[in-house]
């Protein structure tokens, strides 16, 4: 059984229908990658997996259970672990309290977090809004892990940032993945990186999935048609 | 030492200052006064951690205000009168003991903030304002219409009520008394908003969608902080009717739900202490401005409008600096 499986997920904003069939699922101890273009439907595909967003057909499961009604705070706590597009730290907070308020019990505490991270660990007393792009990147990564998550969602974790900064949280996010076994599900334009870190890939086309298959085998014609690459 | 803290520290002590040397000064009436900004900056101290915290402006804390204050005026005039009080289920015969009546009042106070809660914690904004407000004024003209226990003129009550190995009558040992549970009352603040559920509540202020993504439920937070809030301010309510041993609608009123906002914003929003130095200024200025005019609330007014423009962060913050703290 998948950790997490979307079959023919219809969403939409108002009267202007975003997705049109997205299916994919994610296994256990997997990184997939949601490919396609801007505005082709995957971040909208993100916000119907936590919730923040209502599908209008289609199933959402996650660990077999129908995510249907359940409020987001409740998806959190169900295990899906978020890091938003455009990193969104709670700015008045210090760096510490970003992440204890998100705590919750499991492998990964604060010790563990800035021991990724260890310039969270320099900059604990710091307010997040005074942080660096990267590193309040890093700290949206640690919020997420404080949650202890089955899965982790990643909405354009590396965008406009320094190609030193994209290495290092591509960096720990390939050690996240390996040591721990953390599912990831990873949104990014960049298809080098992607390439690296993935298991499979999901692309999407005006709001449809319309390939699948394992991240080494997208076929030119595929990445030149949907990718633009 | 933190500049706040610091600052923080001669607000505590200049209370209990103020009290000794009107005592030594043989000066009875100013320890009323210290004793009464002492139980207003409680009541701020209660709607501070729904404000300042929660980010929610309550425009009906006057109701717990109120609650508290005829928790006290109810029992404790069915004790002087010696006539129980008649609930259908059970009987209630009426106190005169501190712990009791705060105990009911917090109780009371809690019941309804929970109650309010749940309908008005679904709106937000200006809308959430209104709903507060509509209940403060239901309470009000609830109470004004309520022969019962003294309708618009209220209700007195004879001899202060009594608290074991203390003489409550006595104006220093009343002020001793309040400034104990002000301090508790704020060391139990302290601790909640340096707390995770304290980080919690910042976080749902500050963006309630993003707090969801992280597994918080905003909703339930700010009823939580609303529950506690009002319990807080039900308890000043319970020690105000004592201090005036006098309870009346106006303590519904919605003006009174304005002064405590005003104590916060004067003080400064958010932080620990603000409701304390604005509580002191505002009794203060009352004080002396309304020996000079009987208009005096334009002067205060005037203080408020210079505060919201120039200075954000309120007294404290004009003097700790604005960063200090998550307000």
């Amino acid at each position: 059984m998948s950790l997490l499986r979307l079959e023919g997920i219809e969403a939409a904003y108002g009267a202007a229908q975003a997705l049109f069939g997205v299916d994919l699922a994610v296994e256990e101890g997997e990184v997939l990658a949601l490919m396609g273009r801007n505005g082709m439907g995957k971040s909208t595909t993100i916000r119907v997996i936590c919730r923040i967003m209502k599908h209008s057909r289609g199933t959402v499961q996650f660990d077999g259970r129908d995510m249907a009604r359940i409020p987001s705070h409740l998806a959190a706590y169900a295990g899906l672990g978020l890091v938003p597009e455009g990193r969104r730290v709670f700015a008045r907070l210090t760096v510490r309290e970003n992440l204890i308020a998100a705590a919750r019990p499991g492998a990964w505490d604060l010790r563990k977090v800035t021991g990724l991270f260890p310039r969270l660990a320099e900059r604990s007393s710091q307010l997040a809004g005074h942080l660096s792009g990267g590193e309040q990147q890093m700290l949206a990564i640690g919020r997420a892990l404080m949650t202890n998550p089955r899965l982790m969602l990643l909405d354009e974790a590396t965008e406009g940032l320094a190609p030193v900064v994209r290495q290092e949280i591509w960096a720990a996010l390939d050690a996240v993945r390996r040591d721990t076994g953390l599912s990831l599900l990873v949104v990014d334009k960049s298809l080098a990186e992607l390439g690296r870190i993935a298991d499979r890939a999901v692309i999407l086309e005006r709001g449809r999935s319309v390939w699948h298959g394992a991240m080494a085998d997208v076929p030119g014609d595929v990445a030149n048609t949907y990718l633009g690459v | 030492m933190q500049r706040e803290a610091v600052l923080n520290t001669l607000v505590f002590l200049a209370l209990p200052a103020v009290a000794v040397i009107a005592l030594v000064l043989d000066e009875p009436f100013a320890i009323t006064l210290a004793t009464r900004a002492a139980i207003l900056a409680l009541a701020a101290v209660g709607l501070n951690l729904a404000l300042g915290l929660g980010g929610l402006v309550s425009l009906g804390h006057a109701v717990f205000f109120g609650l508290g204050g005829y928790a006290m005026g109810i029992l404790a005039s069915h004790a002087q009168s010696y006539a129980p009080l008649d609930l259908g289920l059970f009987v209630i015969e009426g106190t005169k003991s501190m712990p009791v009546i705060w105990l009911t009042a917090v109780f009371v106070s809690a019941l309804a903030a929970l109650l309010i809660g749940l309908l008005a914690l679904r709106t937000a904004g200006v809308y959430f304002i209104m709903i507060t407000l509509a209940f403060g004024q239901m309470f009000y003209y609830f109470n004004i219409s309520w022969p019962a226990y003294g309708g618009e003129d209220g209700l007195s009550i004879y001899v202060r009520n009594s608290f074991p190995g203390l003489n409550t009558l006595d104006p220093i040992q009343f002020f001793g008394l309040v400034f104990a549970v002000l301090a508790v009352v704020l060391l139990i603040m302290g601790r909640i908003e340096r707390s995770p559920f304290g980080l919690a509540l910042g976080t749902a202020r500050q963006n309630a969608a993003r707090a969801e993504t992280v597994g918080l439920s905003p909703f339930h937070l700010r009823l939580v902080a609303f529950v506690i809030s009002g319990a807080v301010t039900g308890l000043a309510g319970a020690l105000f009717a004592d201090l005036n041993r006098f309870v009346s609608p106006t303590m519904f009123s919605w003006q009174m739900s304005g002064e405590f906002i005003v104590f916060i914003v004067l003080g400064g929003i958010g932080r620990l202490f603000g409701p304390v130095v604005g509580a002191c200024l505002f009794v203060l200025l009352e004080h002396l401005l309304s020996g000079v005019s009987e208009f005096w609330l334009i002067y205060l007014g005037a203080i408020l409008l210079f505060v919201v423009l120039f200075a954000r962060g309120g007294v404290i913050g004009a003097l700790a600096g604005r960063g200090a703290h998550h307000g």
